[in-house]
């Protein structure tokens, strides 16, 4: 028998949109709205991987060649930096999930701080292809890919690429356009997740997230976990495949 | 609510997993394997430590039936993209052709 009924039970939570039946439903729609968009998402970075794939099976001393060039160091850190601000992501959805909202706030704040770091290093990476002259064509101005192939009859000036037997310049250049094609856009998945983790924590701070309703943490942790996948598997083909012909 | 909520034990062990996975790949890329057998390990490892991210970092192992349909349809449309890409390169010059 219904009896006197709290303001919850009749108008449900107050982030309850009013075309959803309850928190539950609401909850779920989100998370599958963001699986459909990553699923858009994997689609998109494909195509970078298909290209990869295609022209690293046609030029293998080449793509072996230009990959010897990146710094496995920092590459490996990056790794390391991504993984474990996925790991504080996570914790943060948890700590949502059972209304801990101190620790939560400190779980994003270390996200967004991971992930600026990460981005520091591949500024840094950045850096080093740009003094070497390995920016692919003549996006910078002054500064074209290897400048010693544009003068006919001079020797080629190899900028530290040691090259393999069988590798070529241009081929070089190829592996360039698509490592700095696919970093780059992980990058700017990086800033654009930066970005909304920055909008996390201010409401966080405010306090609008509870165990009822934390569905912006969980699909913003999904697509954060999305990108750290996509660099789970640009950092071996990109920086390690390739290794062992120079170390073997 | 009927929301999983994974254990921190899990996370905990997740995140280790990943970081020995990015160890082992890293010393893999440099001994020389036969064959192709350095692309195939890295890319084994690559997709294992991929997989325990969905599982449970992304909560997929407790999700429901409807998630599950749409991360397999991420694979099987990648699937597609790749295989059809690759029966027209890989079968380049099968057939001669006398123009």
């Amino acid at each position: 028998m219904a009896t006197e009924a709290t303001t919850e039970e009749i108008h449900g939570h107050r982030s309850l949109q009013h075309h959803f039946e309850n928190m539950e439903q609401q909850r779920e729609a989100g998370t599958l709205g963001m699986w459909v968009f990553l699923v858009t998402e994997l689609m998109f970075f494909g195509g970078m991987f298909l290209a990869y794939t295609l022209y690293r099976t046609a030029y293998p001393t080449s793509f072996a060649s230009a990959s010897n060039h990146l710094d496995i160091t920092l590459g490996a850190v990056n790794t390391g930096v991504l993984v474990l601000s996925s790991f504080t992501m996570a914790m943060a959805v948890y700590f949502t999930q059972v209304g801990k909202s101190r620790p939560q706030v400190l779980c994003l704040i270390l996200t967004l701080l991971l992930g600026l770091t990460f981005l520091g290093i591949k500024a840094v990476e950045y850096h080093d292809k740009y003094e070497d002259h390995l920016i692919p064509g003549r996006l910078i101005p002054g500064n074209p890919f290897n400048p010693a192939l544009q003068e006919e009859g001079q020797p080629i000036d190899h900028h530290k690429l040691h090259l393999l037997p069988g590798a070529t310049v241009p081929q070089v250049e190829l592996f360039y356009w698509i490592y700095f094609a696919m970093t780059g856009m992980h990058a700017l998945h990086m800033i654009i997740g930066a970005g909304l983790l920055t909008f996390l924590i201010i409401f966080s701070m405010k306090g609008r997230y509870d165990p009822e309703y934390h569905s912006p943490v969980e699909v913003v942790g999904l697509y954060w976990h999305f990108v750290d996948i996509i660099w789970i598997f640009l950092f071996p083909l990109l920086y390690l495949l390739g290794r062992h012909f120079e170390h073997g | 609510m009927s929301e999983h909520i994974v254990p921190v034990k899990i996370y905990i062990t997740i995140f280790l997993v990943l970081l020995v996975g990015t160890a082992l790949t890293v010393l893999a890329a440099f001994v020389n394997f036969p064959w192709q057998l350095n692309t195939i390990v890295a890319l084994t490892i690559a997709t294992v430590k991929a997989t325990f991210v969905v599982l449970y970092f992304m909560h997929v192992r407790y999700s429901s039936r409807l998630i599950w349909v749409i991360v397999a349809s991420a694979l099987f449309w990648m699937g597609i993209l790749f295989a059809l890409t690759f029966s027209d390169y890989w079968t380049r010059g099968w057939i001669p052709l006398n123009y």
